[in-house]
């Protein structure tokens, strides 16, 4: 399929979404489901799409349960987006390397 | 010039934005790269998209050989959030905000830059968000272009730990909304239990990955919908709001 449709329509569906609410809708929602379902949707979708393909994004599994443990304890720790992503990825290297030596 | 003081104060305020979404979009880029994409389509997506999970999803639905409704279907799940987001935000616009800016506005309304907005102490003009914008798409962009580019020339080592950074600002913006709210741990973990069937389960493996993403978040946001609804009381915007903080392209 050809790359530009696809970056075109995806272009396309994502500003529909952001413009047709702050253009038409006048008012909040009232219904409590819709809004619920909104307010869950974030963090259902970006765990889906980070378990378990996470570990099966890098050569030794074990670089990434230790790059995806480091993250959880910062995240938890308040660290920033920045520092969370950086040191995950730092992690992975350097375990990485560690086991390259190794095997 | 209060309009120029405006844009000046959205500029300041974007750049934190910006130098988060430059490193991450870096390993967006990788990404694209690996997905048989070039840097200049990779650019012009995150030009024109400004959301990293959506692209992240689209190049997985590209490099798949998805079909084009997987892909509509695939951007509309993920990114419904933002439409509420955008409710939000018709809350705080200035009075004097026409419709031809609303349709300016409506185009970076990222999960950052509504943070950010909606803690702005006074109502939001149409300066101030180009200001707040701009930033942010340039460095988002320039990351995603430089990404593809330097991450071919890149050790297979480097590029695979720069695309975990992606992984790792998803854990980032889930984490801390999840240590406060039980509900929406819970509805992570139902969210994990079920990609995990879709990657471990023989026969579901053979569902594409647009197509299990929008399964497992639509069954785990149902599930939280059903059994944790938000409160009615006022402060839904605020959750909202103190729960996107620190959140994504």
């Amino acid at each position: 399929m050809n790359v530009w449709l696809c970056i075109l329509v995806m272009a396309g569906v994502t500003y529909l979404i952001r413009m047709l609410p702050l253009t038409l809708i006048q008012g909040r929602i009232k219904n409590r489901f819709v809004k619920s379902f909104l307010y869950y949707v974030p963090y259902a979708c970006l765990m889906a799409m980070t378990f378990p393909a996470v570990f099966h994004s890098t050569d030794h599994v074990i670089a990434a349960v230790a790059g995806v443990i480091v993250a959880i304890l910062l995240a938890l720790k308040g660290k920033g987006l920045m520092t969370v992503a950086a040191m995950a990825s730092v992690t992975v290297f350097l375990i990485s390397m560690l086991w390259g030596i190794q095997a | 010039m209060v309009l120029s003081k405006e844009f000046r104060i959205g500029v300041k305020d974007g750049i934190p934005i910006a130098l988060g979404y430059f490193a991450v979009s870096f390993s967006l880029g990788i990404a694209m790269l690996n997905a048989g994409m070039t840097a200049v389509q990779g650019a012009v997506m995150s030009v024109s998209n400004l959301t990293s999970a959506g692209e992240f999803a689209g190049v997985k639905v590209i490099a798949a050989g998805g079909t084009l409704v997987e892909l509509v279907l695939t951007q509309l799940i993920i990114n419904l959030r933002y439409s509420l987001m955008s409710l939000s935000l018709t809350q705080k616009l200035d009075e004097k905000v026409t419709l031809w800016q609303k349709l300016l506005i409506a185009f970076g309304n990222t999960d950052e830059i509504f943070a950010v907005a909606m803690n702005h102490q006074r109502s939001l003009t149409l300066p101030y968000m180009l200001g707040l914008q701009s930033l942010p798409i340039v460095g988002w962009t320039a990351g995603t272009f430089l990404g593809a580019v330097a991450g071919g020339l890149m050790p297979r080592s480097v590029s695979v730990a720069m695309n975990v950074m992606l992984y790792g600002m998803f854990i980032a913006i889930v984490i801390p909304v999840a240590k406060k709210s039980k509900p929406v741990l819970i509805v992570a973990s139902v969210a994990i239990f079920f990609s995990s069937l879709f990657q471990y389960v023989p026969f579901l493996h053979d569902v594409s990955t647009g197509i299990s993403i929008i399964i497992c978040t639509v069954a785990a946001a149902t599930f939280g919908a059903i059994v944790f609804p938000v409160k009615e009381e006022s402060d839904e915007t605020e959750t909202q709001i103190s729960g996107k903080v620190g959140g994504e392209g």
